[in-house]
């Protein structure tokens, strides 16, 4: 497929070639330096970049896993430099700290289960089925409430979910509940359930985005194909679909699953803080506590499993479909 | 693949129902930020401009948005020349760990927002002593801009290595052989290949670090708010709640036109 | 091409709007428009509870101008360095946005040019967190910060010289263990008060005198219990195991022993039945006493005032078996970069006027002794107890407790605050 590029004014290939002119005298060096050395030349594309993650990014993760290393001065509460092993044993062994984590698991897989489910027949109307002219506004309109805001949203299904008050107790025209409750008659109340929704409700843009590239990215000549050789639509799903959609669902899904994980603004305020849900809470209350160096043991939980699943979804392609 | 006229309902259904979904939480929103009692719970009694007049007037707001503005065209600049020097190296080149340095790029975005805050915060607080002299990074609109670009990388990152692969590599070759030296072809050639994806890195990258709270609450300085921070600490007290539904409802009004056009510039890459 | 460059020219004159629309203000109307809706209208009548219709009073000369009976120490203002970070209660320090006649920061704001910038901490551990980063300028603490502040060095010891207003605060809060280091005060006293007991009247209608409601249950608050969401909440139950299991012995509620410190972790794990929320943001306890979701829970006097001005029929009350409380004290950070301001603002908030306002609003006894004329509600240093030493012998102020029992045991070894978080975090797993 050739590309026809439009070659900006100012490049006339027979005017430089006649020309003696040319870039100024440093650049020349360059570029001769450049040529002469891809070395170089990928070297200094690829050291500020890499410098910059290795050492900024890299090496704080790093200080914060040492700085888990030292105890806790128990009047004052700052770090000392007494050396310990305490707080990993801790982090690591607490039980309620373990099935605090398995329950945040879960319910990241849950929301990342959940977003696909929606994603998938959504993107699919929009990609293959809704004519040309709604596909650009049906797209707008699906990631327009990115911009909305986190924590806009996050208050919002708090007041969505609301359970119902007796109304007896209540003030004047109060206590009959959150939007669900007074609308549909029924609401998750301040539950596990609602964090779940309004997990989904805030990452399923996320899922959606590369979806949509991936069946965009599907010629439909592909599934005309397997229909003409005799495939029902849900066997070109499962053969043809699936398969060529798995890189964009695992890029979607390190989104929404890496963002539930660690969330702990919005179960705190979806659930009324009746119960810690999610183990992003735990490492926030425990420096909060302050404790520096038992939250950062904690935080050892979360970074070794986005680490597993980062490796897992690259062997599912997901980092060509980011 | 032939549909048939069922899937299409069906499917055509479930859009709707996904829409439904992703915009009642945003009317009800927009609903209290007109509501006339003062605490934020559902049901929205009653119709009032008051809170409106108010948010004009009050300069928190304000101030904070001027901030997250600030912030994120900054992050965003950084992250675009982190992001295009990368994906330059990593599509044009091929070097021995080229697959381990990939994940570079991913990790900040895919650790939770609160290992990265923390251990970003954790180490701007403290003072590195190199010997010759010493640095503290410290906490204010700096350290925003590192945060935030650090997770933005990716983004640009990835939206220039979409477009290099799918440009041939020939082309840069083509421009050599007609006689173009290497910054001639970078600026008649390369830039403008690139520029889309640059556009469309740039809105994304630029939404990213508006929006977000959780990193931006461990790196930032006292008295240096963003906008989703001022939104943060304003319903935690017995404010008037109905200005911040006001602040959150003038956001979403002002990013239709940008979600638009975000769209369409990523569109138009492809189309090319 | 013609397309990107119509979408570029959109962008930047929408830019442009977005600026200008955002400068309007300030050359704009400044008319503050309040409306009937506003605060409190509503207030209930008894005898805890402030009211919150009428504009706190201030002292008029016949020029109009208020006279806030207070002189800056010369020294200190002129160093002012012109801004001021804080951190302090929800409600401490208000500019008038929360409703335009609770505004104790603009007139401080214009007779010293600090602009004050507020850092709000729910509970005392978050204030800890926050001063420990040197980021802040001070700090309003209550007793179970100011110990780890001080013993972390975070507070500078004060000069009393350079402060007007010092004078005038009670004897009865000066020089106390949680302000003060080997002697030396570490800080201005700014009110004290006590957790209190709110309930529903609709649920309650002969009233509440007793905890017992948020303990025994078997009440119809069963399951609409809201409890403050802190490790020091613990000595609550210590409290009430005080009261109902003397056996224990225990003297004071911040000084258990193991045995007596797993009694009161048993009650509070026995309490998750009764429990309905636990909060640490202002609005969701007040936005769920208006909803008839909480029927009784602790509460501080500000919070039950906001949520009666939305209608909630609610009152407070400290019951018969003591409370919990706190006596706060603004303290200076030892990193502070704008020191001169900071102590002005110290200074300003424990002066007469500045202080009848901040303590009236949230409903705390005050630390100036003539604040008391100055409240709008004449009676409102009795209605708080401001001079009534007695009241306060069974509130139990906020510390840390420490592996040093504090009651004077030497016999035993007390369980320290670090093991009061992780019980907590434990509890709340």
């Amino acid at each position: 497929m050739g590309e026809c590029v439009e070659l900006a004014p100012g490049l006339n290939p027979v005017e430089s070639a006649g020309e003696a002119s040319g870039p100024p005298q440093p650049f020349r060096a360059l570029n001769r330096v450049f040529r002469r050395r891809r070395r170089v030349g990928l070297l200094s594309l690829l050291s500020p970049p890499v410098f910059w993650m290795l050492f900024i990014y890299v090496g704080s993760l790093v200080l914060l896993v040492v700085s888990a290393f030292f105890a806790l001065d128990p009047i004052s509460q700052k770090p000392t430099t007494t050396f310990t092993t305490d707080n990993i044993t801790d982090a690591l062994t607490d039980s309620s700290a373990t099935r605090l984590f398995l329950q945040t698991v879960l319910i990241a897989s849950a929301v990342t289960i959940a977003c696909v489910a929606i994603a998938l027949p959504t993107a699919f109307f929009v990609a293959k089925i809704a004519p040309r002219w709604m596909r650009r506004g049906l797209m707008v309109s699906i990631l327009l409430p990115l911009w909305a805001g986190y924590m806009v949203k996050t208050y919002a299904w708090r007041a969505m979910v609301s359970p119902a008050g007796g109304s007896q107790f209540a003030a004047e025209g109060r206590g009959g509940g959150g939007f669900l409750q007074s609308a549909l008659g029924w609401t998750p109340g301040y539950s596990k359930t609602a964090v779940v929704i309004a997990l989904v409700y805030l990452w399923l843009p996320y899922m959606m985005l590369p979806i949509y590239a991936g069946l965009e990215r599907l010629p439909s000549s592909l599934l005309d194909a397997a229909g003409d050789l005799g495939a029902k639509p849900l066997r070109t799903f499962r053969s043809v679909i699936m398969p060529l959609l798995l890189p964009s669902i695992a890029a979607g899904s390190i989104f929404t699953f890496s963002l539930s994980l660690g969330d702990y603004i919005l179960p705190r305020l979806v659930v009324d803080g009746k119960e810690r849900v999610m183990f992003g809470e735990l490492i926030n209350s425990t420096l909060g506590a302050p404790n520096q160096p038992l939250a950062a043991a904690y935080t050892i939980w979360p970074l070794a499993m986005i680490i597993l699943y980062l490796f897992a979804m690259k062997r599912a392609g997901a980092f060509d479909n980011l | 693949m032939r549909t048939s006229l069922l899937s299409r309902v069906v499917l055509g259904l479930i859009t709707l129902g996904t829409l439904l979904f992703l915009y009642t939480p945003l009317w009800v929103v927009a609903r209290l930020s007109f509501t006339t009692t003062k605490s934020v719970s559902w049901p929205a009694k009653g119709w009032t401009l008051q809170w409106w007049r108010e948010a004009w007037k009050t300069e928190g707001p304000r101030d904070a948005l001027v901030n997250s503005l600030s912030v994120a065209l900054a992050a965003t600049a950084v992250a675009l020349v982190l992001g295009t020097l990368a994906a330059f190296a990593m599509q044009r080149f091929t070097f021995f760990g080229r697959n381990s340095v990939s994940f570079l790029w991913v990790l900040p975005i895919a650790l939770p927002g609160i290992v990265t805050g923390i251990a970003l915060q954790n180490t701007f607080s403290r003072t590195i002593d190199l010997g010759l002299f010493s640095f503290r990074v410290g906490f204010g609109f700096h350290s925003l801009v590192i945060a935030h670009a650090t997770f933005c990388v990716v983004v640009a990152y990835n939206n220039v290595v979409a477009r290099l692969r799918r440009s041939s590599p020939n082309l840069l070759e083509a421009s050599a052989d007609l006689g173009a030296h290497g910054t001639q072809t970078f600026r008649y050639v390369t830039f403008p290949l690139v520029r889309s994806a640059l556009v469309a890195g740039g809105i994304l990258a630029f939404a990213l670090s508006f929006d977000e709270i959780v990193v931006t609450t461990f790196t930032s300085g006292s008295g240096f708010l963003t906008l989703p921070q001022w939104i943060y600490a304003n319903f935690a007290r017995p404010k008037s709640p109905g200005v911040v539904n006001v602040v959150a409802t003038f956001v979403m009004l002002m990013s239709i036109p940008i979600a638009w056009l975000a769209q369409r510039l990523g569109d138009g890459g492809v189309d090319q | 091409m013609r397309t990107r460059r119509t979408a570029m020219a959109l962008l930047a004159s929408l830019s442009i709007v977005a600026a200008a629309c955002g400068d309007d203000e300030k050359t704009g109307s400044t008319a503050v428009e309040t409306t009937t809706a506003d605060t409190a209208g509503t207030d209930t009548t008894t005898a805890d509870t402030a009211g919150t219709d009428t504009t706190v009073g201030v002292e008029t000369t016949v020029a109009g101008e208020t006279d806030y009976m207070w002189t800056p120490n010369a020294g200190v203002l002129a160093g002012a360095e012109g801004q001021v970070n804080i951190v302090a209660w929800p409600g401490y320090i208000e500019d008038g946005s929360t409703a335009p006649e609770y505004d104790w920061v603009t007139p401080f704001e214009s007779i010293t040019s600090c602009q004050v910038n507020v850092k709000l901490g729910a509970t005392s551990d978050e204030m800890v967190q926050l001063m420990q980063s040197g980021e802040y300028d001070g700090v309003s603490a209550s007793g179970d910060a100011t110990n780890r502040l001080m013993a972390g060095g975070e507070i500078a010891a004060l000069d009393l010289a350079e402060y007007t207003s010092y004078v005038d605060v009670f004897a009865g809060l000066k020089d106390k263990v949680w302000n003060s280091l080997d002697g030396e005060p570490m800080g201005i006293p700014h009110g004290r008060g006590a957790n209190l007991l709110v309930y529903n009247t609709e649920a309650f209608p002969d009233g509440l005198d007793s905890w017992s409601a948020m303990w025994d249950g078997g009440t119809v608050a069963d399951g609409a219990v809201s409890i403050y969401d802190s490790p020091i909440y613990i000595a609550d139950a210590a409290l009430w195991l005080m009261a109902t299991q003397p056996e224990l012995g225990i003297t004071d509620p911040y000084a258990l022993d193991q045995t007596q410190f797993d009694a009161a972790i048993a009650l509070l794990d026995e309490q998750k039945a009764v429990s309905g929320q636990y909060w640490s943001d202002y609005t969701v306890q007040a936005g769920s006493l208006v909803d008839g979701t909480v029927l009784a829970g602790t509460t501080w006097q500000v919070v039950a005032n906001f949520a009666a001005g939305e209608g909630a029929k609610i009152e407070t009350v400290k019951p018969k078996e003591g409370a919990t409380g706190w006596s706060d004290t603004w303290m200076l950070s030892s990193q502070a970069s704008n020191p001169n301001c900071m102590k002005l603002w110290m200074d300003w908030i424990s002066s007469p006027w500045a202080n009848a306002q901040a303590t009236e609003y949230f409903g705390e006894a005050p630390s100036n002794a003539k604040s008391c004329t100055l409240t709008a509600d004449p009676d409102h240093c009795t209605k708080f107890h401001a001079e009534n030493e007695e009241y306060w012998d069974d509130v139990w102020y906020w510390t840390t407790a420490t592996e040093e029992c504090i009651d004077g045991r030497t016999d035993v070894a007390c369980v320290p605050y670090t093991e009061w978080v992780n019980a907590w975090s434990s509890l709340r797993a």
